[in-house]
């Protein structure tokens, strides 16, 4: 089958912040560049964040970059590439200060800088005080980066595929990437959008989660994609959960909540996380509160009739700072919760919220994966940032603040990395005939015919498998039943039928092209977690409850061959400073 | 929950008709975006856009029982059955409750909407004081849903011309932003009696608005400009 074509120098996936900081940087290059999104770039994930993002301008406080390097190692429980911790944090100022010379409408102090404000497990002088890092443009510091980012690209005059689905990468005989194979969704057609070199961004996927914080787009596509093309996906075990997603729906209610002086209670009214992390209370990491929480509820303190959540609350902080630096979480929790902060506590629960794992990259941008020649070579063409990467910057745990950061100083740097490869490859290499196969293959199968099970009945299967068995708390025998579980639902879902067979908008089709990307992704989290005998960050391992330095201080590499699991070390050199040794963490 | 839903499929050669669909769960706490897609997992046929669920991204606007809104945050129990949806009107139909925002997002395209200031960049972030941001309120949190332009009847007749009340909400966010030196160049653009000038002042946009933004008042204040310059 001859496909239509159209030629670009540069394709990026995903139409996040990371996606469209690349994507500036190369259109102000002027080169020709394609972005390939599913959705219309402003209803992409980024424009839900909420808190802020951190660099450390001082702004507000006395701050430095090498504090901020070391509370995201420190956040990561040791399992970030501290080579490029150094990396973002050092870039962090500059790049905040250019999206504010984009136009980014930051909320500012009374002296005309960037608004900051405290968030958790921000430190000054390496864990002595409490930093105020989290530059932030009210609670909408993601919609005004998204906008922002997507106006300077019509600025710039980027192509724009608009509601095009990435189906799967277009590979030749020497692992060159040369593009992608894209799914027109209001057509039905499938499009060959060639260039020489490619940029994943296409985000999480805490959509595996019954409840999560996340977009119903958050599916891991760029994770599938990469995984059919033979690479693997490291530290997929560390799932983030946010520890205030609002009770029973888990929409996302901000840290930054916390970090304008909110606190957590229990039924008794208690600050309990006094007792979990007295030194930070409720600015401790994610991971820590999500814990605290958890075992809160199921020792009997948890609130409201079920006893099935805590409350936060915020009633002492008056209206007028409510108003002015929460407006949108006023607004999710009067709708969401039935309950207005100004007057009532809102209740929340710990709730599936970012992936710390992913496509393994570098500090580059550039997507590495284990050859003869050594563990981490550069896939040739291939890049992926943000979410759906994983360079690591966030180890075991991200911090708050920090993955707004992660996407626009690596969107920038794979930008620019993506211009001196295609210098050095300056002409297009020929694309085989079959190279285009693995994706048509992946649309044909969607047309077969006849009985079997629906995709939201498998969809809604794996949630509750990943819920049961990979969440906060997991145990070797629940790990092992999930995986079990999981298998044979790969397996059902590879005989399940699509009852809509149209063309024009199918998003039904949509949805089960989705969902393969979605059990893939699963997959890889439940049989990392399985393996990973310790605790560490997001990774509660009943049964191996401390960390354990000397056999996992490493990150996983998951391959989609045969579930296969292998291992490569963890880079504790930075690239200029000493390195932060693995010391117990405590708030 | 009863509900009677648009629908369109232009491979079926069959003219757009309501289908009434039957829902059998309590509306309590649930939004309508909840009920379609609990809907679609019955018929996957039926089709509509989605994403954040929340209110942010401004996927699912739709015609709600006759008035435009975003299904993710429209509470069910507060809807009058049978449930009435139908596409954002004024727009080209896709498929079902899903329409083209072609001429929309033109029309934001066409009001130039980045920062433009020519002097070289500070090495800190530019200043500005509180007061001068506070003048961004109101108009940089549009999510682009098209609620508004699509309620507009002065849209519906010039789509191609006027540039309706989410672009000039725009608009007036870049005329409005202290770091934004092309203010006389974005007033020229708009001093046309397209453009502009085809806001009759009807406020369907204000009343629509699901973040309770207000174009009327910001195309006010672009009247106001274009009128105190002249003088």
């Amino acid at each position: 089958m001859s496909l239509p074509k159209r030629t670009f120098d540069a394709l990026v996936i995903g139409a996040g912040g990371g996606g469209l900081r690349a994507a500036l940087q190369l259109a102000d290059a002027d080169l020709k560049v394609a972005v390939v999104s599913k959705v219309f770039p402003t209803r992409s994930h980024t424009v839900a964040a909420q808190g802020g993002i951190n660099a450390a301008l001082g702004n507000v406080t006395p701050d430095n970059w090498h504090w901020h390097m070391y509370d995201t190692v420190k956040g990561s429980d040791y399992l970030g590439d501290q080579d490029a911790i150094e990396f973002m944090c050092r870039a962090a100022a500059q790049t905040v200060r250019e999206l504010e010379h984009y136009g980014l409408p930051f909320s500012r102090l009374d002296n005309g800088k960037i608004y900051q404000r405290t968030f958790g497990g921000q430190s000054t002088h390496f864990g002595q005080g409490q930093a105020v890092r989290a530059c932030a443009a009210a609670d909408r510091t993601g919609h005004a980066m998204l906008h922002t980012l997507y106006q300077q690209n019509i600025r710039a005059k980027t192509h724009f595929f608009d509601e095009f689905y990435a189906l799967d990468l277009v590979k030749d005989e020497e692992g060159y990437v040369l593009g992608v194979v894209a799914l027109e969704i209001e057509s039905g057609e499938p499009l060959l959008i060639e260039a020489r070199t490619t940029l994943l961004a296409t985000g999480g996927a805490a959509r595996i989660f019954r409840t999560s914080t996340n977009a119903l787009i958050n599916t891991g596509d760029g994770l599938g994609m990469a995984l059919r093309a033979g690479i693997p996906l490291q530290d997929m075990e560390f799932f983030q959960f946010h520890p205030t997603g609002i009770a029973g729906v888990g929409n996302l209610i901000s840290e930054a909540a916390r970090g304008e002086g909110g606190f957590l209670v229990n039924r008794h009214g208690e600050r309990f996380m006094q007792r979990y992390a007295p030194a930070t209370t409720d600015l401790a990491s994610r991971d820590v509160v999500s814990r605290a929480i958890l075992t809160e509820v199921r020792a009997g303190n948890g609130c409201g009739e079920q006893g099935d959540h805590v409350w936060l609350k915020l009633d002492h902080l008056g209206a007028d700072k409510i108003k002015s630096r929460l407006p949108g979480i006023r607004d999710l929790a009067r709708r969401f919760a039935h309950a207005d902060p100004i007057e009532a506590p809102i209740p929340v629960f710990p709730t599936a919220h970012y992936m710390m794992g992913g496509i393994p990259s570098n500090r580059h941008g550039q997507v590495v994966a284990p050859t003869a020649t050594g563990p981490e070579e550069a896939v040739p063409g291939l890049y992926a940032v943000g979410e759906c990467a994983c360079v690591s910057v966030h180890g075991a745990n991200r911090l708050g603040g920090n993955s707004l950061l992660d996407i626009v100083v690596f969107g920038r740097a794979a930008g620019s990395h993506m211009l001196d490869y295609l210098r050095e490859n300056p002409y297009p290499r020929p694309i085989p005939r079959e190279a285009t196969e693995l994706a048509l293959a992946r649309l044909a199968r969607w047309t077969r015919a006849g009985q079997g099970e629906t995709i939201p009945e498998i969809r809604e299967a794996m949630r509750k498998i990943m819920e049961d068995h990979c969440g906060v708390f997991r145990s070797s025998a629940g790990l092992r039943e999930g995986v079990e579980k999981m298998q044979v639902l790969r397996e059902r879902f590879s005989r399940a039928v699509l009852h809509d067979q149209s063309k024009i908008f199918n998003t039904a089709r949509i949805e089960a092209l989705e969902l393969e990307n979605m059990l893939e992704t699963a997959l890889a989290s439940i049989v990392s977690a399985s393996a990973r005998q310790e605790s560490r960050g997001a990774h509660s391992q009943v049964d191996f409850p401390a960390r354990d330095d000397k056999n996992w201080l490493k990150h996983s590499l998951y391959f989609l061959d045969g579930d296969r699991l292998d291992y490569k070390p963890v880079r504790l050199k930075p690239l200029t400073v000493e390195s932060f040794p693995p010391v117990p963490r405590t708030y | 929950m009863r509900f009677s839903i648009y629908r369109y499929n232009p491979e079926s050669g069959a003219k757009p008709s309501m289908q009434d669909y039957v829902l059998d769960t309590p509306p309590e706490g649930k939004m309508l975006l909840d009920a379609i897609l609990a809907l679609k997992d019955i018929d996957p046929t039926l089709s509509v856009r989605r994403s954040c669920r929340e209110g942010v991204c401004g996927s699912d606007a739709m015609n709600i029982n006759g008035q435009n809104g975003l299904a993710c945050i429209t509470p069910l129990a507060d809807l009058k059955q049978p449930i009435e949806l139908r596409p954002l009107p004024g727009l080209p139909v896709i498929r079902d409750l899903i329409v083209d925002l072609t001429q929309f997002y033109q029309q934001y395209r066409s009001i130039q909407p980045y920062l433009i200031n020519h002097d070289p960049e500070p090495e800190i972030e530019r200043l500005q004081s509180p007061a001068q941001r506070a003048e961004l309120d109101g108009a940089y949190e549009c999510i682009l849903c098209a609620c508004c332009s699509t309620a507009c009847p002065s849209f519906w007749w010039n789509p191609d011309k006027f540039v309706g009340p989410a672009g000039l909400l725009q608009a007036y966010r870049f005329i409005a932003d202290s770091r934004d030196q092309a203010t006389n160049a974005r007033l020229d653009d708009l001093e046309d009696p397209y453009r502009l000038f085809r806001c009759h002042g009807i406020m369907n946009c204000v009343e629509v608005c699901p973040k309770g933004l207000n174009p009327t008042e910001a195309i006010g204040n672009i009247k106001a400009l274009l009128v105190n310059r002249t003088v």
